[in-house]
């Protein structure tokens, strides 16, 4: 009946089983086969982990959540914006926690889960997109669109040109306080895998974009791929201007340096006096490096006696009280001082705290640094 | 390809097939659902035939598009499509195609390419009517942007930037896991960038897909299963075909709208006829 098989029983898979060893002995011998775990397999795996009904569902509750936490908090529900949602789980959930992201967040799902892509085809297996088959449609209809923009501005140019209405202008400052968007970023926006070669090459083509002059429709193309960076001197706190009992105008402000804390009171209009705790500075700073700390930012503004200066100070040794009271000073002289100027302190480094401080001693070496003589033997 | 062909008849059947039903349970049937949307469900036995007749009818003729009248000999001179490259590069494969040799430079004869034209297109039109999805490849950077506006604007598909190795061969594993193949690849370029056959015209063929292509005199025609001996350098040649393939699509999707909507009508009053005689 089976073929093959020397008893009338069914043949055995080969080397499955040693059957021939007795009764008491059957040995299963496990054949060694490879699992071919395709990585896709993993990845699609962590890919499908949120299904859109999941979402959707996740939206809905997170709707009912914020409702109920506005009736908790007896707000509105209806006018009940994120950041009244982000206070309102800071008071009800206080956390000690300093990692920001590890304190309890209440947010919209599409925050929280990570964009995924929808399915590519409908249900006659035809692609939505018509690039589908290059692997990432939507970074190459990007440059298909950056593309076509430049053939646009290439055309009208050329029709300018023959009409003789064209005129040569060079745009450059709307480049002035913005960045182009990174790698990382790109690939956030289109949720596709992107190499530096194509991202490279993304970045050339506006860039070619750019050099050309073009109108409004390209420009806001443009500009949806660039970010602003904040100019770091515009957080600079500028102390507003006093005036006291004479009717003298003058600024205060402090300033620390290891444990010394100044605080500092620069007039608008002097000769040059300056008198620390009460003593002439010449008398409780008899070194010279001291005062030169001092004189340092009058010295860098060409302000050198035309201010008076009245200040206090306590804690730490010589130099750090020097350097404290310079800080007090510098931050005291933003006032009277133009914002170009103040930009010019700030990269001199005079409005920069210094936060260098003595480094502790730890235990098996000599000092924070120094370790013990190392012998031989 | 029969089970293509085969699985084609079937998505594009919505009611499926029901074994066993006769026909003279058509009556109580149609009662039963009139005026539902999906016509083959109200006539049953009558939902195969409409479908099949729909598929067999353009094969009965041999140019059931009229793609012919789309194009001349006259209008493929006049866009130069009959300039080839010069001697040296010459394909030996393509010397039956060649008319002669002008000053070192190949003059391809466009009597054949007319007629190989004709073939194309017909065939092109006939994956159109039937639904399938096809696929523009060209890899000269210069009409890249023109080919992919072609594409877009028929409603199929464009790949002329750099080809994945294993792209057809590897579907699964680089589109996703059900995707679904080209039906047809046309090839504007049969070469890529370094003038080497294309990877598309290789793996087509092990993947059983039909080729278009239009062929030049440096390239290989033999792996493409329509060939257009034809220049495909120059642009207003390379305009030419993609309008020629644009027409030919839209004119035979516009003709699958009508042919539908007409056994539609048919249908449904062959139903009305049959309510009205039934007791």
């Amino acid at each position: 009946m089976w073929k093959g098989g020397e008893d009338g029983k069914p043949p055995r898979k080969a080397g499955r089983r040693e059957p021939r060893l007795g009764p008491r002995s059957w040995i299963l011998r496990l054949r060694h086969t490879t699992v071919v775990s395709t990585k896709k397999n993993i990845a699609a795996l962590r890919r499908e982990t949120y299904t859109l009904d999941f979402i959707k569902k996740q939206i809905e509750e997170f709707n009912i959540g914020k409702r109920h936490l506005a009736n908790m908090m007896g707000e509105d529900p209806e006018t009940f914006t994120q950041e009244d949602i982000d206070r309102a789980i800071a008071y009800l959930f206080p956390s000690g926690l300093f990692e920001k992201r590890a304190r309890p967040i209440m947010k919209h799902p599409e925050q929280i889960f990570p964009k995924q892509r929808a399915i590519q085809w409908g249900e006659d297996g035809r692609p939505f997109h018509f690039l589908f088959y290059t692997g990432k449609p939507s970074y190459y209809s990007l440059m298909h669109e950056a593309y076509g923009k430049i053939l646009d501005v290439e055309k009208h140019q050329n029709q300018l040109r023959a009409q003789g209405l064209f005129s040569e202008k060079t745009k450059t400052k709307d480049l002035i306080g913005s960045r182009w968007l990174i790698k990382e970023e790109l690939e956030e926006i289109l949720v596709e895998k992107l190499s530096d070669q194509d991202y490279a090459h993304f970045i050339r083509l506006l860039e070619r974009l750019l050099t050309l002059q073009r109108g409004g429709a390209e420009e806001e193309f443009v500009q949806r791929f660039r970010r602003s960076i904040t100019i770091q001197s515009k957080k600079q706190l500028i102390e507003p201007v006093r005036y006291d009992e004479q009717g003298m105008a003058f600024s205060r402000s402090e300033g620390r340096r290891k444990s010394a804390e100044a605080e500092a009171v620069v007039y608008a209009h002097g000769s040059g006096r300056v008198s620390v705790n009460g003593t002439h500075y010449l008398r409780y700073f008899p070194v010279t490096q001291d005062r030169e700390q001092l004189m340092f930012p009058f010295h860098f503004l060409d302000r050198l006696g035309k201010h008076d200066v009245a200040c206090t100070v306590s804690g730490g040794g010589r130099a750090a009280q020097a350097g404290a009271i310079r800080l007090a000073v510098a931050r005291a002289l933003c006032t009277f001082v133009t914002e170009e100027e103040v930009e010019w302190m700030r990269q001199a480094g005079l409005l920069t705290a210094d936060l260098r401080v003595r480094e502790r001693k730890k235990p098996g070496q000599e000092g924070a640094r120094r370790k013990f003589t190392w012998k031989k033997r | 390809r029969p089970a293509q062909a085969a699985s084609l008849l079937r998505r594009s059947d919505p009611a499926g097939r029901a074994p066993g039903r006769g026909t003279a349970g058509r009556g109580p049937d149609a009662a039963a659902a009139p005026g539902s949307a999906a016509a083959p469900a109200v006539s049953e036995p009558e939902g195969d035939s409409l479908n099949d007749r729909i598929l067999r009818e353009p094969l009965k003729h041999s140019d059931f598009f009229n793609v012919k009248e789309l194009f001349s000999v006259r209008s493929l001179f006049d866009a130069r499509v009959h300039l080839g490259h010069k001697a040296g590069c010459r394909h030996r494969f393509m010397e039956p195609y060649i008319f002669g040799s002008r000053l070192d430079q190949d003059i391809i004869d466009l009597e054949q390419t007319a007629a190989h034209l004709q073939l194309a297109l017909n065939f092109t039109a006939h994956v159109a009517y039937r639904q399938g999805i096809i696929l523009f490849v060209g890899r000269n950077r210069q009409f890249s942007h023109l080919i992919e506006n072609t594409a877009r604007d028929c409603g199929e598909y464009a790949h002329t930037r750099y080809f994945k190795g294993g792209l057809l061969t590897n579907a699964p594993l680089l589109l996703g896991p059900m995707v679904r193949l080209p039906d047809l690849i046309i090839f504007l370029h049969t070469l890529n960038n370094v003038f080497e056959p294309h990877v598309a015209v290789r793996d087509a063929a092990k993947m059983n897909i039909p080729t278009v292509g239009v062929v030049d005199t440096n390239c290989n025609p033999t792996l493409i299963t329509y060939p257009v001996p034809g220049n495909d350098d120059s642009p207003p040649s390379i305009q030419l075909f993609c309008r020629l393939f644009r027409t030919t699509i839209n004119r035979a999707k516009e003709k699958r709208r009508q042919v539908e909507a007409l056994y539609r009508l048919q249908g449904r009053a062959g139903a009305r006829l049959d309510l009205g005689h039934s007791p």
